[in-house]
């Protein structure tokens, strides 16, 4: 069967172990966590998570249902009209050629986030396929180390 | 007034109505066994802590009420997860308390410290870790209420020995509400409106019966609905008694044992109604192939078990019970029962051709003569329970089982150890019935401990094996699937089952004849008291028919000479 991406967000209540019954629930049936972030939602009693999958049409169909079935959840939105964002960082050494790295940066919605003596941490935000691109294309400057945020989403 | 984390339970338990707990003391759990101590509240000690939960689950399955055990942390706790993980499977409510160590002392790998939620999790519906003593009330509500609503199952919650030992003010909510969980209750009229033209449209009907109706308490309504359409019904292993076996309706069990014509059944008929099923892999067979020139209506309370395993036609997430009045409602003057005759009488024809049968090919007694022989001297006055292999399958082939709730098995997790203490459980809910444990020479010793429980509190379960001094349905499959290579499947090396028996305190017999064997049972029956049946069967005997797994429900092996 196909295989198709999605991105989910669970609204969960903020308790203990939150976190652990919904990647449980993921690794026990087998299911795949592209990437997964959660962070609680200002002002209330709730966490929302974010998190993409990819699954046959039945697969993710029963994600969202056996997420809905914890006890904890409040509300599973599954709807593909959202919009997905991720941020990424990256740090490249300043010993090499930084030629058109401005222009890149500037593509992806980039700044760089810090300086130091030897190496540049660069951050950018964007969808998450064009942060892979952005990725493929930094590679030329021979990044030492990435940090990928997963992403996060809001429905339109 | 505030009151012990402990004393709050013993309330919390008085307050649900228990009327009894199956359990086993320990370090953490000690304050709560001292406050029931104090309170004098029943209790049953089991001599292992898998046997309390099995016990609870026993209970809860013939009282429909939620069953409770209670242990103590790491060990104690680890020997329940089965339990926990069977009525999981079972969807049986229950609510497990272990003790935990102190707060203050968790995660500091302390003494008889396990991450409990942590390994109960996968196989609860819910489960919690109380870290304050005024949070305590609040759980034990929602516990209760978490285990029995929707689809019920086994809710656990752990207690820190600190915890217990607080004092607190016991508010116990009177009702609850929780915003992030509300079952469906209610069928959409729309859905149930189509379903029903569905079935009138149908020419070859079948209705699939499934556990979720004992859950949900509306055997009556399902035995309304097949008599007012007259439509033919098999049974799942889980919903073994819900329209009684003299119901001229009832075809049979279907799947991997399931009978010819509850197989060709669902194999042929263009319409599925599907009541409270999980469609396991033991039922269906070959997906693909299963019941594939039929529509599918499902109804079942939980979202995630529709369209779980096959595409539904006519999904209903609902109560069966108010489901079905709203079926038979939305049904009358509509279904004409007689619009199925020929269905009927097709379906009759196939279980002439090949009826449920066995040989009596042998000097030595057929074990599902022995099923048959109780079911005629006890029919409707025993609750049977079963462990897990060949007797389990014989069992809900051939015993008359004429009410839900009167057939207790471990029929998704297969636990073998299940059956005598859930026949413990299950004369704690109703001792005018008498407990049967069918079982096997290699499940009996998997909690045989609890002939010591069943003699200190005069619980006359009477356990039956059916002892083939095999690993019986291992072996079976050995015969078909391994070219009879019968790996560490011989149980030749057996205890003397009546002495055993008889060490305890209780009584033993071992037959041989079928006049032994009624001469033992009515003796057994009469001296209510613990007692272990031990019946030489033939050894080679198989289960049949049989549907090899991943095969195709139409393709049975019917007799053993093709077999061979």
């Amino acid at each position: 069967m196909n295989e198709i991406r999605k991105v989910i967000s669970v609204i969960v209540q903020n308790e203990d172990g939150a976190l652990s019954r919904i990647s449980s629930l993921f690794a026990g049936r087998g299911y795949n966590i592209e990437s997964l972030t959660v962070a609680p939602i200002p002002e209330s009693e709730y966490s929302r998570f974010t998190i993409v999958t990819n699954g046959s049409k039945r697969v993710l169909e029963q994600i969202t249902k056996q997420l809905h079935k914890l006890i904890p959840t409040y509300k599973v939105i599954d709807t593909s009209d959202v919009v997905e964002k991720e941020m990424v960082l990256v740090k490249i050494p300043l010993d090499g050629n930084l030629s058109g790295l401005d222009a890149i940066l500037k593509g992806y919605n980039g700044i760089v986030a810090n300086s130091t003596e030897d190496s540049l941490i660069l951050m950018a935000v964007d969808d998450a396929n064009r942060i892979t691109n952005f990725l493929k294309i930094i590679k030329k400057f021979k990044p030492s180390e990435i940090v990928r945020g997963g992403s996060v989403s809001m429905e339109k | 007034m505030k009151i012990s984390g402990s004393q709050m339970v013993i309330e919390a338990l008085k307050k649900e109505g228990i009327k009894v707990v199956f359990g086993y003391p320990g370090g953490a759990i000690m304050n709560v066994y001292d406050a029931m101590y104090t309170n004098d509240f029943k209790h049953i000690l089991t001599r292992h802590e898998q046997a309390a939960v099995h016990a609870a689950d026993g209970y809860a399955r013939v009282s429909g009420e939620v069953g409770v055990s209670i242990v103590t942390s790491g060990p104690g706790f680890t020997n329940a997860i089965t339990g926990l993980a069977t009525a999981y499977t079972d969807s049986i409510p229950l609510v497990v308390i272990s003790g935990q160590v102190p707060i203050t002392m968790i995660g500091t790998d302390a003494f008889q410290e396990i991450d409990a939620v942590g390994i109960s999790r996968p196989c609860v519906k819910h489960n919690y870790l109380v870290k304050d003593v005024n949070d305590l009330p609040r759980v034990l509500k929602e516990a209760f209420y978490i285990a029995r609503s929707g689809r019920p199952g086994p809710v656990h919650v752990d207690i820190p020995k600190d915890v217990s030992a607080q004092m607190g003010v016991f508010d116990y909510p009177k009702e609850i509400s929780l915003k992030t969980y509300k079952p469906h209750t209610k069928g959409s009229v729309k859905q149930i409106r189509k379903a029903i033209e569905a079935i009138c449209r149908a020419k070859k009907p079948i209705l699939y019966l499934g556990g979720g109706i004992v859950s949900s308490n509306s055997s009556n309504l399902v035995r309304e609905f097949t008599k007012m359409s007259g439509i033919p019904a098999v049974e799942t292993l889980m919903a073994r008694g819900v329209l009684g076996h003299d119901n001229p309706l009832l075809l049979g069990m279907l799947g991997m044992h399931g009978n010819y014509s509850s197989n060709m059944a669902m194999s042929e008929a263009d319409l599925m109604i599907a009541l409270g099923p999980r469609f396991d892999d033991r039922v269906t067979g070959r997906l693909d192939e299963f019941a594939k020139h039929a529509k599918i209506i499902h109804v079942d309370i939980d979202p995630s078990s529709i369209g779980k395993l096959v595409d539904v036609d006519y999904p209903i997430v609902g109560d069966l019970e108010n489901v079905l009045i709203q079926m038979i409602e939305e049904a009358k003057d509509k279904i004409n029962p007689d619009d199925y005759e020929g269905w009927r009488g097709l379906l009759k024809r196939y279980d002439e051709i090949h009826p449920l049968s066995y040989n009596e090919n042998s000097d030595r007694l057929k074990p599902q003569w022995v099923v048959e022989r109780i079911g005629e001297i006890l029919g409707d006055k025993a609750l049977v329970s079963t462990d897990v292999g060949q007797h389990q399958m014989w069992t809900a082939q051939f015993y008359p089982f004429s009410f839900p709730r009167q057939f207790l098995t471990s029929g998704g997790l297969g636990t073998m150890g299940f059956g005598f203490p859930a026949a413990l459980g299950a004369n704690k809910a109703n001792s005018e019935k008498v407990s049967i444990n069918i079982t096997g020479d290699g499940s009996i010793l998997m909690n045989i401990q609890e002939l010591m429980t069943c003699v200190e509190h005069k619980i006359p379960v009477i356990n039956i094996i059916l002892n083939n001094n095999y690993l019986g349905m291992v072996r079976q499959w050995q015969t078909f699937f391994y070219d009879k290579r019968y790996a560490e499947t011989d149980l030749s090396m057996q205890p003397d089952f009546v002495k055993l028996s008889e060490s305890f305190g209780g009584i033993g017999y071992r037959v041989e004849t079928k006049e032994e064997f009624d001469k033992a049972l009515k003796d057994a029956i009469s001296k209510k008291c613990v007692a272990m049946i031990d019946v030489v069967i033939d050894r080679l005997e198989n289960v049949l028919p049989m549907v090899p797994a991943g095969g195709t429900l139409y393709n049975m092996m019917l007799e053993d000479k093709e077999l061979s």
